[in-house]
């Protein structure tokens, strides 16, 4: 066991454990985005950042970081709030968040951390780029709109369905998630229709079809769950 | 038209080294002159990777095309001192002459347009090169006449 202080509160944790694991453990909540229990952790999204003091203050994402015996961590603070919020409001201008069009309204994780950082506003240029959709799908739809890049249906498809059809095209500004050779969802060969990407992506970029504004609800539950009643190997 | 014998014979030797997926497709590239995109499923099967995979690795780097490259190759400027001096006019005008963009083909498989960063010729900005041959201090209508001059030596 190692013993570390998060929060100004000592918490035990299992070595190899992540500071996110660990505070969540000891019941203190830290924002996060892309992480997703039963995924493996990527620290693509940075808005679970925390403040190791004992690392002269240095900032890391918590998903991906690993305890250290006597390990000082702030999880909240002036300071992180407003970067998480920054980061927040950079992912919404990036593309076209339209909430009330969309239909993860009111179950989506990109508007849940809106209101728990209390954004209230953007304070950059949205950029409104003209991205397409895919509904070739006969179950399933991606709208690249109100994507955030974070990885959790390529994590999901990859390592819980292992079909690997998920995966990252293009890069920078342009990156896109893609399926197998970049041709339309419907003519994957690799796609088992499991539906285990649409329950892991946190917004409303993939969606069941036939659901209107509002409708689409997800269980990004269902792939720990899964990973949990694996024997372990 | 993608010849499967001739990509598995190119792969070959990649075969089962996922890891070195980027080799594979640079002499898939350098025998052929690009990547065909039907081409993309069978590395992926032979180098064992899935096929999204090959399309990220395509799509990330600029150095791969996965279109044949015209008969010509025009290399223009964009570094700084072309850029001060009016690159962006010449793209244009080349843009239009050719109707392609950057890294396009022109329909008649005559031209691929491409952009670089400096040519080392900065003395005779806005500069670009058609193959091996170097034009100098252009400006919108010089880079027409350039291309006229390709297309009209062709016939
Ligand atoms: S439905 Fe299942 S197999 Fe198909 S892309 Fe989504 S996670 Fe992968
Ligand atoms: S489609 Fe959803 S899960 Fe996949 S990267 Fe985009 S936001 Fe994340
Ligand atoms: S949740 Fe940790 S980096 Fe995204």
């Amino acid at each position: 066991m190692i013993t570390l202080e998060i929060a100004g509160r000592q918490v035990q944790a299992e070595p190899g454990q992540t500071i996110l694991e660990a505070a969540e453990s000891a019941g203190i909540h830290i924002p996060t985005l892309c992480n997703l229990k039963g995924l493996s952790p990527r620290g693509a999204c940075r808005i679970c950042l925390v403040e190791v003091t004992t690392w002269r203050g240095k900032l890391v994402p918590s998903c991906a970081t690993s305890v250290e015996e006597g390990m000082k961590v702030v999880a909240h603070s002036a300071r992180l709030r407003e970067l998480r919020r920054t980061i927040l409001e950079l992912l919404f201008a990036e593309r076209n968040h339209i909430c009330a069009v969309c239909v993860s309204n009111g179950s989506c994780e990109l508007q849940d951390l809106a209101c728990e950082l209390g954004m209230d506003h953007v304070r950059y240029p949205y950029r409104f780029p003209g991205l397409n959709m895919d509904a070739s799908h006969g179950k399933y739809v991606v709208d690249h709109n109100r994507c955030v890049l974070c990885g959790r249906c390529v994590r999901a498809c990859s390592e819980v369905e292992g079909a690997m059809t998920w995966g990252f095209s293009r890069r920078g500004v342009d990156t896109l998630v893609a399926t197998d050779v970049g041709s339309p969802w419907v003519d994957s060969k690799t796609c088992t229709e499991c539906g285990k990407c649409v329950e892991a992506c946190p917004t409303g970029a993939l969606l069941d079809k036939r659901t209107s504004v509002a409708e689409q609800e997800k269980d990004p539950e269902v792939l720990s769950q899964v990973t949990e009643r694996r024997p372990r190997v | 038209m993608n010849n499967t014998k001739q990509i598995a014979e190119l792969v070959e030797p990649f075969a089962g080294k996922p890891g070195e997926l980027i080799q594979a497709l640079h002499r898939v590239q350098s025998e052929l002159g690009y990547v065909p995109l039907d081409a993309q499923e069978e590395v992926a099967e032979i180098v064992g990777v899935s096929p999204v995979q090959v399309y990220g690795v395509l799509t990330f780097y600029h150095f791969f095309r996965t279109e044949p490259c015209g008969q010509h190759v025009i290399r223009l400027c964009m570094g700084t001192a072309c850029h001060v001096r009016g690159a962006d006019r010449v793209l244009q005008a080349l843009s239009d002459e050719l109707k392609v963009g950057l890294g396009e083909r022109s329909e008649d498989g005559m031209f691929t347009l491409e952009g670089v960063r400096c040519l080392g010729a900065c003395g005779l900005a806005p500069v670009m090169m058609v193959d091996d041959e170097v034009y100098g201090r252009l400006d919108p209508n010089k880079a027409r006449t350039v291309i006229r001059e390709y297309r009209d030596n062709q016939e």
